[in-house]
């Protein structure tokens, strides 16, 4: 158990903050925050951890998203019951990329792209379906009940928010420390070194879509009842895959706090941006871009490999990496 | 257990208008050392791929123990018992070369503390012992050939392929190499073989395969493959063997 103890720390410092502020303000951030951290970490699982790197994780969490509102607009059906359906939906979207993508074989940028359309297609599937309410958009009915997973206050929000994000961090370690994590990052590092110790890459690489894209999703079940809101562009739209890859990889793609790192940096920075700037339309997406290409340029292993080195940095001259001699 | 665990029958291959492998048919013997040797382009790589399931053939058969495995992913090959060395070193580089190993270890054992102490036993074993812990990216030429085959053992296999696992290595580095191989065949795997560095064919091999050009041009001991004719000229060109014996050095 001593290695869910950074996890427990994480959660315990954030679990505080509602006990010090009830500030709408602080906690609408915060909450943002821990969704754009839960559309990452699983991004993190299959790209971080996997090395396939999705351009369309919109696709799990719009599809979520859409589930969830569909279910209880059309069909009357509790919002409970929805995020269980839209995780479910999400994933099942996972397993036929998944399929798709990997029966033949795509890889690197390929099954980047691949997935990008994926995502697009769906966009546009659902700016003209009449079930999703088209152009207009899906518009969840204000019932401020907790059964119907609506609150009058963002605390009880936040509080799902972060249980969520907590178990997204738990269900990480525990692949971390299992042979099918293991077997993960050795299809990531090399595919047919991976292979030729006997892993079924293709059953790997789908398993890891599938959990992927069921983090994602209740991300987007998430969204759909914070903001009652939903349309294609919010859903399906590239800002949400962005948010997903760039979150993990600003926090260290491929470690466990990479996506809460990240999404903290990078909405932190977009705050900072709309207050400097007096919210000029799609600045924050500019410093996004910048902040991704200063990471990727100087510090490829994102936060948490500058954490590593910093703190490894005073002993470095006393333990110099061991090299091997044959 | 068959005779011969490994039998290649007929197997063909074409690249295009290039035919890579010609109707190559061999059997390794159970427990036995087998050298494929030929020059640079014979084809011994792609063979070796054929045979571990990485390439696919355009005809012929791949029987390992009797069965036949000529459509299986190298995956399930390696379940069987079939691991293979990659020519050019393969390693997951970020990861340390204890945990290189256990990729392989993980084939047997599912918990994760168990693979990794079979890693350790691997590594002994081949004589990664004191690299335990560095990442595998940081090991010399010598180091990461030997991560190679720690990662093949280390799937617990019965047939080793071995792909030039000596190439680039010095002549010190070779001495001290030829022994774990031989050793994993005192162990009981049979070991079929590319090389390059005759000192080391000679050493180890009790039965050598000669390709060239895809085709199997000669098969035998050392000494019987040596003296071929057709080999010193698959080796130094045509005319090669007819000059040596005549006595005569070629201008």
């Amino acid at each position: 158990m001593k290695k869910y103890w950074p996890i427990a720390v994480a959660v315990g410092l954030l679990a505080i903050v509602p006990f010090v502020t009830t500030s709408n303000v602080v906690l609408n951030f915060l909450i943002t925050t821990l969704l754009i951290a839960l559309v990452g970490q699983g991004w993190n699982l299959l790209g971080g951890y996997g090395g396939q790197y999705s351009f369309g994780h919109a696709a799990f969490f719009g599809t979520a998203a859409y589930t969830t509102a569909i279910l209880q607009v059309q069909y009357g059906i509790n919002a409970w019951v929805g995020l269980l359906a839209g995780i479910l939906a999400g994933a099942l979207v996972g397993v036929v990329i998944g399929v798709l993508c990997f029966r033949s074989g795509l890889r690197g940028s390929y099954f980047s792209l691949v997935t990008l359309a994926f995502a697009e297609v769906l966009r546009i599937i659902a700016s003209v379906t009449p079930i999703t309410g088209a152009g207009v958009g899906t518009l969840i009915k204000l019932d401020l009940r907790p059964e119907s997973f609506q609150f009058q206050s963002r605390v009880p929000f936040y509080w799902i928010a972060l249980i969520l994000v907590a178990l997204s961090l738990v269900v990480v370690r525990a692949v971390e420390n299992s042979r099918f994590g293991a077997y993960l990052v050795a299809i990531r590092e090399n595919e047919d070194a991976a292979s030729a110790l006997g892993i079924n890459t293709f059953a790997v690489k789908l398993a890891a879509i599938t959990i992927s894209a069921a983090i994602t999703a209740a991300a987007g079940c998430f969204y759909a009842q914070y903001f009652l809101f939903i349309d294609a562009a919010i859903a399906y739209g590239p800002r949400i895959s962005i948010d997903a890859l760039l979150a993990p990889i600003v926090g260290g793609a491929g470690t466990l706090f990479a996506s809460l790192f990240g999404a903290l940096v990078i909405k932190a920075l977009g705050e900072a941006t709309k207050l400097l700037t007096g919210d000029a339309p799609g600045l924050d997406l500019v410093i996004y871009g910048v902040v991704l290409i200063a990471v990727v340029g100087l510090a490829p292993r994102g936060i948490a490999g500058l954490l590593t080195a910093l703190f490894r940095w005073p002993f470095r001259t006393l333990a110099q990496p061991e090299r091997g001699n044959g | 257990m068959a005779e011969s665990l490994l039998v290649v029958e007929n197997v063909s291959k074409r690249f295009g208008g290039l035919v890579a492998i010609d109707r190559a048919s061999f059997h390794v013997k159970t427990g036995s050392i087998t050298a494929l040797i030929g020059p640079n382009g014979a084809g011994k790589t792609t063979l070796f791929s054929i045979i571990s399931g990485f390439l696919p053939t355009d005809d012929g058969r791949v029987l390992y123990d009797g069965s036949d495995i000529t459509a299986e992913p190298p995956h399930k090959r390696a379940r069987r018992g079939v691991a293979r060395t990659f020519q050019i070193v393969q390693p997951f580089a970020t990861l340390t070369v204890r945990e290189n190993i256990a990729i392989g270890s993980h084939l047997w054992q599912r918990s994760r503390a168990a693979a990794l102490d079979a890693a350790n036993h691997v590594a002994l074993a081949v004589g990664l012992g004191a690299q335990l812990e560095a990442p595998a990216a940081t090991l010399t030429v010598a180091g990461s050939k030997r991560l190679e085959l720690a990662r093949a053992l280390a799937i617990a296999p019965r047939l080793v392929l071995l792909d030039e696992v000596l190439a680039g290595l010095n002549p010190s580095e070779i001495r001290d190499m030829v022994p774990v191989v031989r050793e994993l065949a005192t162990r009981g795997m049979t070991i079929l073989m590319t090389e390059h560095v005759m000192q080391a064919v000679t050493a180890l091999a009790e039965y050598v395969l000669v390709l060239a050009q895809g085709r199997i041009i000669a098969r035998g001991t050392v000494q019987e493959v040596a003296a071929d004719p057709g080999v010193v000229e698959a080796y130094l060109g045509a005319g090669a063997a007819k000059r040596i014996t005549a006595g005569t050095p070629h201008a």
